[in-house]
């Protein structure tokens, strides 16, 4: 059986990899017995195949991952889904497990955009209306930015899909709420706010960014992998 | 106590690989913290990638945590670009459990493995806020502890540590525990800091430094002598007379995040009989416990379910000396709780023989990535003189037998600069890398040995305490010695080390007290994380011995008389200082010693002066062992398959639920 997991990754855990993510969830199905299928070969591996990567530092709400059990082991899904969350660190809660759609695109594939809640620190709420106005006014956004020693200078307002400031409920800073493309190199949150604030240090600006949304193209029209009830401002747990 | 969370949390956006910071492991304890409980912070000194899977680190955690009156949480030496961060905004070393100031706890002990981290100990005593000197500190600061194979000699650190505890921590940290319980209870007034010292010295295990007067006589260390009539003379070390009753730990640790070792350890004994010479953990570890079989089966099956590993590791100083290891490993997949994945044991310490590359194939998962053996010398003369007498037989039996069960490369372990050693000696390491890369192109194209070469060091309570250590210069040579030989040499890669860094490395593990004013330079200077080489600056060593007046050719490369007095003649790990000596004598003969545990006592000391015994947990040595176990069987190139077998359909019967003990004879 084929399924597809959602889970929220909250908290101290979020300064834990994307690949460490990946090994709680080996363990995790290891600990519990969850008999997995395996890929064929000579080293074996389980069938477990991740979404888009979380940056180092980064919450969730939204991961995903695909996996495939033992042909013949047919477990009730709630079931399953609780028990995945205690064997998973605490800052992991599995929201859904379910049958994998027939013919569905993998995860990595099928992603075309992610929706971003940053929570900015040092910045007026009224600076950022403007600065999110300006940026949405312009036809491009160009940023310099490095990856395994090359600099580049790219345009990423393409992949600016929507952006908005928003008043976000208890917390009292402001927050920047944004669907970001991922086709292509993508932009990262921490490089959407060093490009609204080149003149600010991102790392120190940024207090926090959540991942709310992962979504799929679906005949022209977006949607969520797989969708939640909307709670996105949920107070992140601490894990201690 | 509060958590420092809410400042820490800002920093680690800023760090490499943040998760070692956090906490929140799979076995993790939620510490309870109250007044009538003792506060321990166990630290190790190095890099957590380094000091969370330490097995010693993780068993004091479970114990402590255990009881009513104590509760542990642990740390590790922040990467240097946090400790800049930290430092930068007053934040001082924290527990990576709850995130507690170090300052906090009433005991920062440290688990010291290794030479080159002392200075990492002072860099975070200093970032703990505490003085880094022991005779600055008042009743409020925590007492700081040394524990671990390096607390044979503490005293480099003796200026550094309140004290230092011989031997192992099972027991004696309740011991502890209930003095300073008292010392709390009592107000831990001002002034009372020496009384409580005073106490714990008189704990079994407990060294404590400032209540002993050490005299020279020129730049000659004269006596260390107690201070007052209820401290012992001679501290004797600690060892739990059975590790039967010591099942730890019994929820191990599992990392977040990338460790060293990303998987199950299970310790199926301590302490070894072997007597290689050169090896201080195979003297101060003595004597042989052995796990019983069906203790070491529970706790793999625990471990795994409780982890989630796939891995386990049979962890000793020699595995395949275990005396119960066939019937063992042919039992482990049973012993796995998961039917649907097999669990791949690995054997980190192997013996060079066939016999033990079989047992390895047999447990493998089919991975082939490398073995590893250390025959240490390159002539059978010179394994003679330090004891590790595997015959030349015995290494391509074992090469042959990994090439010939898929196996494409393997690492030889050799040391440079050992006593006796000649130019033949260190160029003989090349032709046996070569001979065994001959017999693996027999079976694979691809055969090829990796010469691991590292610079012998000589340490306290071994037969080589009284040998000086080969120059850096001399080191060099040598090195290069093989590495000349082996551009000649198809299929043989050598790596080394570097000798100026075993040159520290030697300064700290014989030296005295006065070598307190050199860590302090060394540390001063920014020298941290000495045993990484982008840290490692000699100068920095040469500089601060001159600076202090001290000689590194007295203190590293001078041979030592039978008379002189050591700097831990007065801490013992049981051993005979005259055993010690004859080994010395008998290794410049060129006289090999057997194992103990198969062959007559030859009274070291340690069973008869602590009243313990060897305890096997089989009464038949293992299979295979041409290596002082008076046994020489399987002493060539094939697996002893019938030998295996023939064991097989008894086992199960054999195998009681408890162990056997051998008795030694007196």
């Amino acid at each position: 059986m084929k399924l597809r997991v959602r889970h929220t990754k909250l908290g101290k855990i979020r300064f834990t990899s994307h690949r460490d993510t990946a090994r709680h969830w080996e363990r995790a199905v290891r600990k519990i017995g969850v008999p997995l299928a395996y890929s064929a070969g000579f080293t074996p591996r389980p069938r477990m195949s991740f979404g888009l990567a979380l940056p180092t530092g980064a919450e969730s709400l939204a991961e995903y991952l695909d996996l495939e059990l033992a042909q013949g082991y047919e477990p009730e899904l709630d079931a399953l889904a609780a028990s995945f969350s205690s064997a998973l660190p605490q800052g992991y809660e599995v929201t859904h497990v379910v049958p994998r759609p027939e013919g569905s695109v993998s995860l990595q594939e099928g992603v075309v955009a992610c929706t971003w809640l940053v929570e900015l620190d040092g910045v007026e709420s009224n600076q950022l209306d403007e600065v999110v106005a300006t940026a949405m006014a312009r036809p491009t956004l160009m940023i310099e930015r490095e990856r395994k020693g090359q600099k580049s200078t790219d345009d990423v307002r393409p992949a600016i899909i929507e952006m908005s400031a928003t008043a976000a409920g208890e917390y009292p800073r402001p927050h920047l709420c944004a669907v970001l493309a991922t086709n292509g190199r993508g932009l990262r949150p921490i490089e959407l706010v060093g490009a609204l604030f080149p003149t600010l240090d991102p790392v120190e600006v940024t207090a926090r960014v959540l991942r709310t949304h992962q979504w799929i193209d679906r005949d022209g029209e977006r949607q969520e992998i797989i969708p939640a009830a909307p709670d996105v401002m949920r107070a992140p747990a601490e894990c201690a | 106590m509060t958590s420092l969370w809410a400042r820490i949390e800002p920093l680690l956006a800023r760090v490499q690989k943040p998760a070692r910071y956090i906490g929140c492991e799979d076995g993790a304890i939620s510490p309870r913290h109250g007044p009538g409980r003792v506060a321990w912070l166990l630290a190790y000194p190095d890099t957590y990638e380094i000091g969370l899977p330490n097995q010693g680190l993780q068993i004091l955690y479970e114990i402590l945590n255990e009881r009513d009156d104590a509760v542990a949480e642990r740390t590790y030496a922040p990467w240097a670009d946090l400790e800049g961060l930290m430092r930068a905004r007053s934040v001082p070393l924290f527990s990576v459990d709850t995130h507690r100031a170090a300052g906090d706890f009433d005991l920062l002990a440290f688990n010291l493995a290794a030479e080159l981290v002392y200075t990492n100990v002072l860099n975070m005593i200093d970032l703990a806020g505490i003085p880094v000197r022991s005779a600055q500190r008042e009743a409020d600061h925590p007492l700081v502890v040394l524990g671990g194979h390096c607390a044979f000699n503490p005293e480099p650190l003796a200026d550094f540590i309140d004290f230092a505890v011989l031997g192992e921590g099972e027991e004696v940290v309740g011991e502890i525990t209930e003095v300073v319980r008292d010392w709390k209870a009592s107000g831990r007034t001002s002034g009372s800091r020496e009384g409580v010292l005073r106490e714990l010295a008189r704990v079994p295990g407990v060294y404590v430094p400032s209540l002993y007067d050490v005299e020279y006589d020129g730049p000659v260390l004269k006596a260390v002598t107690p201070r007052y009539a209820d401290v012992p003379a001679v501290v004797h070390k600690r060892a739990v007379a059975d590790l039967a009753e010591w099942p730890y730990p019994k929820h191990p640790l599992a990392s977040l995040t990338e460790v060293v070792h990303e998987r199950l350890s299970v310790e199926v004994f301590r302490g070894c009989a072997r007597s290689c010479r050169f090896c201080q953990a195979g003297f101060i570890t003595r004597p042989v416990r052995e796990r019983p079989i069906e203790q070491v089966r529970a706790m793999i099956a625990d471990g795994v379910s409780c982890t989630g590993y796939d891995e386990v590791s049979l962890n000793s100083l020699s595995t395949a000396d275990y005396s119960g290891i066939e019937q063992l490993t042919q039992g482990i997949n049973v012993a796995g709780c998961d039917s649907n994945a097999t669990i791949s044991i690995s054997l980190p310490s192997l013996r060079v023989d066939a016999f033990t590359v079989g047992l390895a194939a047999q447990v493998s998962d089919g991975r082939r990535s490398g073995l590893t053996f250390a025959p240490e010398a390159g002539s059978w003369r010179l394994r003679q003189v330090i004891n590790k007498r595997i015959t030349e037989e015995d290494l391509y039996g074992a090469v042959e037998s990994a090439f010939s069960q898929g196996w494409h490369r393997a690492k030889l372990y050799f040391l440079a600069g050992l006593p006796t050693e000649t130019d033949i000696d260190t160029t003989g390491i090349v032709d046996l890398a070569q001979n065994c890369v001959r017999i693996g192109r027999r079976h694979t194209n691809r055969a090829s040995i990796t010469v691991s070469l590292g610079g012998f060091v000589p340490k306290p309570h071994t037969p080589f305490q009284w040998f000086g250590q080969n120059s850096t210069d001399e080191l060099r040579r040598k090195m290069q010695l093989v590495r000349n030989a082996a551009q000649r040499a198809r299929g043989v890669n050598v790596k080394w080390h570097d000798p100026a860094a075993t040159m520290a490395e030697g300064l700290t593990a014989r030296g005295d007290r006065r070598l307190g004013g050199v860590m302090e330079r060394v540390w001063r200077d920014g020298g941290v994380f000495q045993e990484w080489s982008e840290f490692f600056r000699v100068a920095r060593w040469q500089e601060a011995m001159a600076a202090e007046g001290l000689s590194i050719d007295w203190f590293v490369h001078r041979h030592r008389g039978e008379d002189e007095v050591l700097p831990w003649d007065h801490l013992s790990a049981g051993l005979h200082k005259d055993f010690l000596w004859e080994e010395w004598r008998a290794a410049l003969a060129e006289h090999g010693l057997d194992d103990c545990r198969w062959t007559a006592c030859y009274d070291c000391g340690v069973c008869t002066g602590f009243g313990l015994d060897h305890i096997v947990a089989s009464s038949v040595p293992p299979a295979g062992g041409s290596q002082g176990t008076g046994q020489d069987l399987a002493n060539g190139g094939e697996v002893p398959v019938a030998l295996l077998g023939r064991h097989e359909g008894s086992h199960v019967e054999e195998m009681g639920p408890t162990h056997e003990e051998v008795e030694v004879p007196a």
